[in-house]
């Protein structure tokens, strides 16, 4: 598009201001866009210095600046020894519960989701738009609205403070995400492959594992990682149904940092973040374009 | 015979989840609009008070003001995150050449959870270690800072961590739009001799209405369900300076213990995001079969 337009302006006029503005312009563009990337690295930055500073150092002054001495004992705090709660652990068995908990609920909700997309685009029955609608509209309902209900079954079901209670929230409350990104993505798969290997005397269970499955692929990445990444983010469902042995990371971090007990280790609460971070990070960097289409999926079409 | 259970298989795999969604969602709505209408305090109580709980919140300062401060951040939120993104988005569509580097590092804070951007936009605009302390140690003596500890101005220190963790998520909304706009058009408006800035501002981006309405629709339902970034920043306050409904619902419920007007709060923002979403998705979902 600004290839055909830089044409344009080349051939009105040749002179050598105009180029010069053009250039102009498009270092100053490019310097807008590197200002943002600044913006947006800033804080990413700042948290990965100071974690690396002694505290007296941050507390001397000056964020933006590399550290005097560099050490790593507010890591080894962090993971191992830093204060969360009453407890002196660090944050490593908290890290672990996250991942006790992710992964069966992301494997849980993705398996579900698949068969659920697979079940309402190729086998459709009467009244599968309103099944699909009212798993969709789940996906948006602000949690407060089942807090109160969701902790008296917890108890009732005997899962009251457990990872096993959690997993199953959060699968519960994935459904519909996972769901739709399989039906979006099986609605473009040609339904006539399907219908020919039903004559063919295949069944229900043999057409998804042996036509539909292997070419999955793709939409399976989005699921995991969008999955992924809001089961480990989520604060709110740990904060209200985990126990000693189930917190999940999020909710120690924040027990970290807003303790109010003793000195602020900024440096601690650092590290701290960004180990709380590194797994999403890890996923995004690697795969960021299926983390995209996750976000679109679940944004732009219903 | 066996025929016939080959059709009910479908129904049988989409049942269980049919079934969870039923219950743990629309059930529990329920179960939490009837609380909202009892005489629950501590625990759940069945007593039937109508709508004295509604009655009772609205009275509740801190209630309309948690409403004030969704107010104020949501719009905000909302106004700079599609400007923010929509500029973004149009400036990345210019031919850039490092457009496969600065694109990740616009949209990697929405990895992240709210609670590690709150930590980190927590000390960085503290005034005693942050922002402040290093322009005053860079030599600016006089500059000042200090909008996380105000009862002012704390809510604008929400507006600008949650833009900043989503306006990135905005732009990729944005970029998708501008890349589906069919270029013939563009090419036959420059062959009329549109500016560059005039082919945008009448014609690319009113065609973007569908992206606007996409990008309200998420960072509004976004806004009301707003939570973990305000407990990991402010904790609600300074006062109840960043308290928003849904810091309102939890802490009526579970420290106050009066779970009748938490649930009836929670039915409220049940009713804001639904007001919202439900015409959306209706929407969506029609234009969906037509095609």
């Amino acid at each position: 598009m600004s290839n055909s337009e830089a044409s344009i302006v080349d051939d009105r006029s040749l002179s050598s201001g105009s180029k010069f503005g053009a250039r102009a312009g498009r270092a100053f563009l490019y310097l807008v866009l590197i200002l943002f990337a600044v913006y947006y690295l800033l804080p990413l930055y700042v948290m990965l210095v100071n974690s690396f500073k002694p505290l007296d150092e941050i507390r001397r002054g000056d964020m933006m600046a590399l550290p005097d001495m560099w050490t790593i004992a507010p890591w080894a705090s962090a993971w191992s020894t830093a204060q969360i709660g009453v407890q002196a652990t660090g944050l490593k068995p908290y890290f672990m519960n996250s991942i006790a908990m992710v992964v069966p609920a992301v494997l849980i909700s993705t398996v579900l989701g698949s068969l659920n997309g697979y079940v309402l685009t190729k086998w459709r029955f009467r009244g599968d738009g309103i099944v699909f609608g009212l798993l969709l509209l789940s996906c948006f309902i602000p949690f407060q609205i089942v807090l109160i209900p969701m902790a008296r079954m917890l108890g009732i079901l005997g899962l009251a403070g457990s990872t096993s209670g959690l997993v199953l929230v959060h699968v519960v409350y994935g459904l519909g995400f996972t769901t739709l990104f399989f039906r979006n993505y099986y609605a473009a798969f040609p339904t006539e492959l399907v219908r020919a290997a039903q004559i063919d005397g295949a069944g229900f269970f043999r057409i998804f594992y042996r036509i539909l499955l292997p070419s999955s692929g793709p939409i399976i990445v989005v699921s995991v990682i969008w999955q992924f990444t809001n089961i480990w983010n989520d604060f709110l469902f740990g904060a209200s149904f985990a126990d000693v042995d189930s917190v999940p990371m999020t909710v120690a971090l924040n027990n970290l940092v807003s303790s109010s007990t003793g000195v602020k280790e900024y440096n601690v609460h650092f590290a701290g973040a960004v180990l709380a971070a590194l797994p999403t990070l890890v996923v995004y960097v690697v795969s960021g374009r299926y983390f995209v289409r996750g976000l679109m999926a679940g944004a732009v079409k219903g | 015979m066996k025929e016939r259970l080959q059709a009910w298989v479908p129904k049988l795999v989409l049942g269980p989840s049919f079934l969870l969604i039923l219950f743990f969602v629309y059930g529990f709505i329920l179960y939490t609009g009837y609380l909202s209408v009892s005489d629950s305090k501590m625990l759940p109580s069945y007593g039937f008070v109508g709508l004295d709980n509604y009655e009772r919140l609205w009275k509740l300062r801190h209630w309309t003001n948690s409403l004030k401060n969704l107010a104020i951040f949501g719009i905000l939120y909302i106004v700079i995150c599609s400007v923010l993104g929509l500029l973004l988005a149009i400036l990345l569509d210019q031919k850039i050449r490092a457009e496969g580097v600065l694109r990740p590092i616009y949209l990697y804070p929405m990895a992240l959870s709210f609670i590690v951007t709150g930590t980190a936009w927590k000390w960085f605009l503290d005034p005693g270690i942050g922002l402040e302390h290093t322009m005053q140690t860079w030599g600016w003596e006089s500059f000042e800072f200090d909008w996380i500890k105000s009862r002012t101005h704390a809510i604008y220190v929400v507006v600008i961590a949650a833009v900043w963790q989503s306006s990135g998520f905005v732009m990729a909304m944005f970029l998708a739009g501008l890349r589906g706009v069919d270029p013939d058009i563009i090419r036959a408006a420059e062959i009329d001799g549109a500016s560059r800035t005039r082919i945008y501002r009448r014609i690319i981006i009113p065609m973007m209405r569908p992206v606007f309405l996409s990008a309200f629709v998420v960072l509004a339902h976004l806004a009301i369900k707003s939570y973990d970034l305000v407990v990991a920043l402010t904790g609600g306050g300074p006062g109840q300076a960043t308290e928003l409904p849904a810091t309102f619902m939890y802490s009526y419920t579970f420290s106050r213990n009066l779970m009748g007007i938490g649930a009836s709060s929670a039915i409220i923002m049940l009713i804001m995001i639904f007001s919202i979403i439900v015409p959306y998705l209706y929407t969506e979902l029609r234009a969906d079969r037509r095609t």
